[in-house]
């Protein structure tokens, strides 16, 4: 293996996110088995927190770049900077989510560079790092190698590395030029969302499906009449339930594509073979039957919690531990164990 | 408009995927336009409905393809061409990329160019960037909503669903798009659409139609194996009432140092 | 010899099976439950062309091939028995008997806007009183100038309260030698004065259907809209059974096949003694059965369908598609109760609904008693095809697809 691995960190709020700790973790780990110098990039307008976080996680040089063309993240951008930094790499690592996927994407054109996307387990065998990544919707496990081109561009899935956690003498940061781009598009707003923890980042998820419109003990208000207006608002009122318990664990909070496609929870909290893969440690279903489909979104999650009524509810199946109950009682009674629990 | 979408032929998600030696199979349950892609014909569909011009369905693969080829011309989709190339049987997206890069070009002037996110079997939503890249056009990878077109003025503004939010970008056209379920709801096929796409001929394209001399993957697929699955017997926590059962429950998931 | 279906007829099946699947299976139980039909059934299945698959073109249809609509009846059934029901009564009935006996003048002038849907048909031919023994049928059709006037009662009508017209068999000639020579056809517009509508409630099944009664009290139909000639009115109404009939058959066969995937589906969740039942052998047999009737039932109305499309009269092989995948699927979706168990027996799943709706088919559109005592004529040698005067079109490509 040559010299060189080359991480882009992702970073957010002048912090580096969990899933580029990760990559860092990664690539130490693919280092010190070949001897490889691991090296990372920073890009954007105010990275100055962000370089020297990653200059104290693993990397031996840190090239940060700082520029009003980079201050809106857009690929086309970003892969020009990154792929005139990769000379000597055997490997360029991302974390992976929807917009390092596309870089990824656009930086092995540029380079015509082999691509991984969503990486699940790395090695080195032969001299090579060999990459796992899943494939049919989670069904297969299909292991991958780079033909030979130099180097082979990577994104990590979020959770399934460790964090780098070593210690050592922090990297070198070295500030890089950045020539005007003549860029093909402009962003014009980005709207983030109110969650406090991202569903791909998350080590605790709870979720629910169609039970959360089904609380027998809550009366919808008098001036609500139609049915379908009466199931929206007890669904709603489940949610929030759910995002109270979110609160209490510190947890995400997913759905099923039931509830989302009814409109009772917006689509970025689907979690299924349509929405969204995730890799929680804890994962709690509420009221979720355990559709296939479902099933495909929480395969790498390490221990499931199953609450439904239906006893024969295929989600059992899939979970470590279940309770056959009213979704609504558990909740707020988890709610009171986990705040006895902190207390102590 | 000149819009062309590229489409794939894949497994149904439905199916029981079995992996021996190496070798994938599904039964004979019957492969599907890749479900993503429906999404994508539609919205060319629906644009050509807008501004006029023609939908064009492109996909690389097998002679099995061309139902994924027909299931857009079921739909609406005006001409469908189909790349095949023995040269082809160990591509990458690199290659990929590549061969649709040459088609579209071949197509010419082409305004815009949709991808459904991602292919069920792959599951990799890299191509639509990566011919963006080849062709020197904007890449616009997860769109679910088309606010603002103005072919006139070669612009387009798209709202992009990315993980931490929604992001509201202007670019030039042409441009490649892929696009998210949010952003439409496909149509189910046509009478019309039927007859033609069991009528019309689908012309195929070998990479020396396109002028694509050789290629090369840049990466080589090794072993393949069924994704393990957690034989987990599922401990259920009876207790007297529900408060009893969040109480226990803690105390396991303590126990088995989950939390 | 080639028993693949073209890609055409596949994409139809997997049209309306998208469409079934889509507009109607989510909400099914509760219009099932409400015996009501969902209001945007018949709009929606005439948007898409549905309910005149098989008509040329030029009079309005989509000009499909009568496989075709075995197909489309098959997959609609499939979600729900009402569906197919539409087909049957507003393109079986009423769209093809206007096809096989209507004047050039009345089908350019009545099949438009019935094909297309912006008119909804349906075929009034049962009475209270008259049901197998239709050449009993007592409603009237007396000359009056221009006109008939029509008195009496028909019953068990699909789309009563829904259709906007109807072929309807009334008795015209009181003193024909037998019964059955008396018979005369109209197509009838049901909102003309005198006629009443009502709607039955209280079936077993197919209560997502509208099945009803239609009264008429001295309405006036002009004689133009008598369809064939004074007394060719029974055998009119046979050859309309042999369409409607095909339809029940190409039904009933998606009816085994929604009880077959509802079993298989429950029998890999479920488990008892230790695993699923569908290791046990007496599932697996129920299961093998039902997957066996599928088959023969398709195979059954598809040679129906291709003699259709060949112009070739079909009425044996109709009775025998119909009777067979009829008693069939009453078997699977009883079946299918069992293999759920408890849980079959409460409308949280679908089998209890197939089951209901399975046992209607058995009775109507010739109940399947008289499909016995019709293929025994033939078998023995009794009952002989003779020409009609007008025989069903046979399927030709190119003329039906004229505009």
């Amino acid at each position: 293996m040559t010299s060189k691995l080359l991480i882009y960190i992702d970073h957010h709020d002048g912090m580096i996110t969990p899933a580029s700790r990760e990559a860092l973790g990664a690539a130490h780990q693919l280092a010190k088995a070949s001897g490889a110098q691991v090296e990372a990039i920073v890009l954007g307008m105010d990275t100055g927190l962000a370089a020297e976080e990653a200059a104290r996680s693993g990397a031996a040089r840190v090239f940060q770049a700082n520029a009003p063309d980079l201050a809106d993240f857009r690929a086309e951008v970003y892969a020009g900077v990154v792929a005139s930094l990769t000379a000597g790499a055997e490997a360029v690592l991302l974390p992976d989510n929807g917009r390092t996927r596309e870089l990824a994407a656009i930086l092995a054109v540029d380079l015509e560079a082999g691509l991984i996307p969503d990486v699940i387990e790395l090695e080195v065998r032969e001299g090579a790092i060999v990459a796992k990544r899943a494939i049919y919707s989670g069904k297969v496990h299909t292991s991958i190698r780079g033909t030979g081109r130099k180097p082979v561009v990577l994104t990590l899935r979020s959770r399934a590395f460790p964090a780098f956690s070593g210690e050592g003498s922090p990297g070198k940061i070295e500030g890089i030029e950045v020539p005007p781009i003549q860029a093909l598009s402009e962003v014009l707003s980005y709207q983030t969302s109110q969650e406090a923890v991202s569903l791909a980042d998350a080590g605790i998820i709870v979720a629910g499906g169609r039970g959360l419109s089904n609380n027998p003990a809550l009366e919808a208000p008098s001036d609500l009449t139609d049915p379908e207006a009466i199931e929206k608002w007890k669904a709603m009122e489940g949610f929030k339930q759910l995002q109270e318990l979110a609160g209490v664990m510190g947890a995400a909070v997913g759905a099923t594509r039931a509830v989302v496609d009814a409109g009772y929870v917006d689509y970025n909290h689907q979690i299924g073979q349509t929405g969204k893969v995730v890799s929680p440690d804890l994962y709690l279903a509420f009221g979720i039957s355990g559709a296939i489909q479902h099933l495909a979104g929480i395969r790498s999650a390490r221990t499931i919690i199953a609450v439904n009524k239906d006893a024969e509810a295929p989600i059992f199946k899939s979970a470590r531990f279940g309770i056959v109950g009213d979704m609504h009682k558990v909740i707020p009674a988890l709610m009171d164990a986990f705040k006895e629990m902190s207390a102590q | 408009m000149k819009i062309v979408v590229c489409v794939k032929q894949t497994v149904d998600t439905a199916a029981e995927i079995a992996v021996e030696q190496g070798v994938i199979s599904w039964g004979d349950t019957p492969l599907v336009l890749n479900p993503w892609d429906e999404f994508a014909v539609e919205e060319g569909l629906r644009l050509r409905e807008a501004h006029g011009g023609s939908v064009t369905a492109l996909t690389v693969g097998a002679e099995s393809a061309q139902d994924a080829l027909r299931s857009a011309l079921a739909m609406g989709a005006d001409n469908a061409v189909r790349i095949s190339d023995s040269g082809l049987e160990f591509a990458d997206s690199l290659v990929i990329s590549t061969v649709l890069a040459a088609a579209i070009h071949k197509l010419d002037e082409v305004d815009l160019v949709l991808f459904g996110r991602e292919a069920v079997d792959s599951n990799a939503g890299v191509l639509s960037a990566q011919v963006a890249r080849r062709l020197g056009w904007p890449s616009l990878a997860l769109t679910a909503a088309i606010p603002v077109l103005t072919p006139a003025d070669k612009s387009i503004e798209v709202e992009r669903m990315l993980d931490r939010g929604r992001q509201r970008v202007r670019s030039s056209l042409p441009a490649v798009i892929s696009v998210v379920k949010e952003i439409n709801e496909p149509r189910y096929a046509s009478f019309m659409g039927i007859r033609k796409a069991s009528r019309v001929e689908i012309p195929i394209w070998s990479l020396a139609d396109l002028g694509v001399d050789s290629v090369q993957p840049g990466v080589a697929w090794l072993e393949m194996s069924a994704a393990p699955q957690s034989d987990v017997a599922c401990e259920f926590i009876e207790a007297v009432d529900e408060a009893a059962a969040a109480q226990t429950l803690v105390a396991r998931l303590r126990e088995e140092k989950v939390i | 010899m080639d028993f693949r279906l073209s890609s055409e007829h596949e994409m139809i099946r997997k049209m309306v099976y998208d469409f079934a699947q889509k507009e109607v299976a989510p909400t099914i139980t509760e219009w099932d439950q409400k015996q009501e039909m969902a209001p945007h059934v018949l709009e929606k299945m005439a948007e898409q062309g549905l309910l005149g698959i098989c008509v040329p073109v030029k009079y309005g249809g989509q000009g499909m091939d009568y496989i075709s609509l075995g197909l489309a009846s098959e997959e609609l059934e499939y979600v729900d028995t009402s569906l197919r029901v539409v087909l049957s009564v507003h393109t079986g009935l009423c769209c093809l008997t206007l096809l096989q006996w209507g004047t050039d003048e009345q089908k350019k002038e009545f099949l438009p806007k019935i094909a297309s849907g912006e008119l909804i048909g349906g075929g009034a031919f049962s009475e209270p009183g008259a049901g197998s023994d239709f050449a009993s049928m007592q409603m009237t059709a007396r000359r009056d100038g221009d006109d008939f006037i029509l008195n009496g009662e028909k019953m068990w009508i699909s789309l009563a309260t829904k259709a906007d017209v109807a072929i309807v068999t009334t008795r015209s000639l009181l003193d024909a030698e037998k019964p059955s020579q008396g018979l005369t056809c109209f197509l009838v517009d049901l909102h003309s004065k005198g006629v009443t509508t009502g709607d039955i409630h209280g079936k077993l099944g197919v209560r997502a259907g509208s099945t009803g009664w239609i009264a008429m009290q001295d309405v006036r139909v002009p004689a133009k809209n008598m369809i064939g000639t004074e007394g060719e009115g029974f055998k009119i109404t046979m050859s309309a059974f042999d369409n409607g009939r095909y339809t029940v058959a190409a039904g009933a066969t998606g009816l085994i096949r929604a009880a077959l995937d509802a079993s298989v589906k429950y029998a890999a969740e479920r488990e008892t003694f230790g695993r699923p039942i569908m290791e046990h052998q007496l599932v697996q047999a129920k299961i093998a059965s039902m997957h066996l009737n599928h088959e023969i039932a398709q195979l059954l109305y598809l040679k129906a369908g291709w003699k259709k499309n060949m112009g070739m009269r079909n009425t044996l092989e109709t009775s025998r598609a119909k009777q067979f995948a009829t008693n069939a699927s009453f078997n699977a979706a009883s079946e299918a109760v069992q293999i759920h168990g408890g849980y079959g027996f409460s409308d949280e799943y679908p089998v209890e609904r197939f089951l209901r709706n399975s046992k209607g088919a058995v009775i109507y559109e010739g109940s399947n008693e008289i499909q016995t005592l019709i293929q025994a004529g033939y078998a023995l040698g009794k009952r002989r095809d003779k020409p009609l005067r007008c025989e069903l079109p046979a399927y030709d490509e190119d003329a039906w697809l004229e505009e």
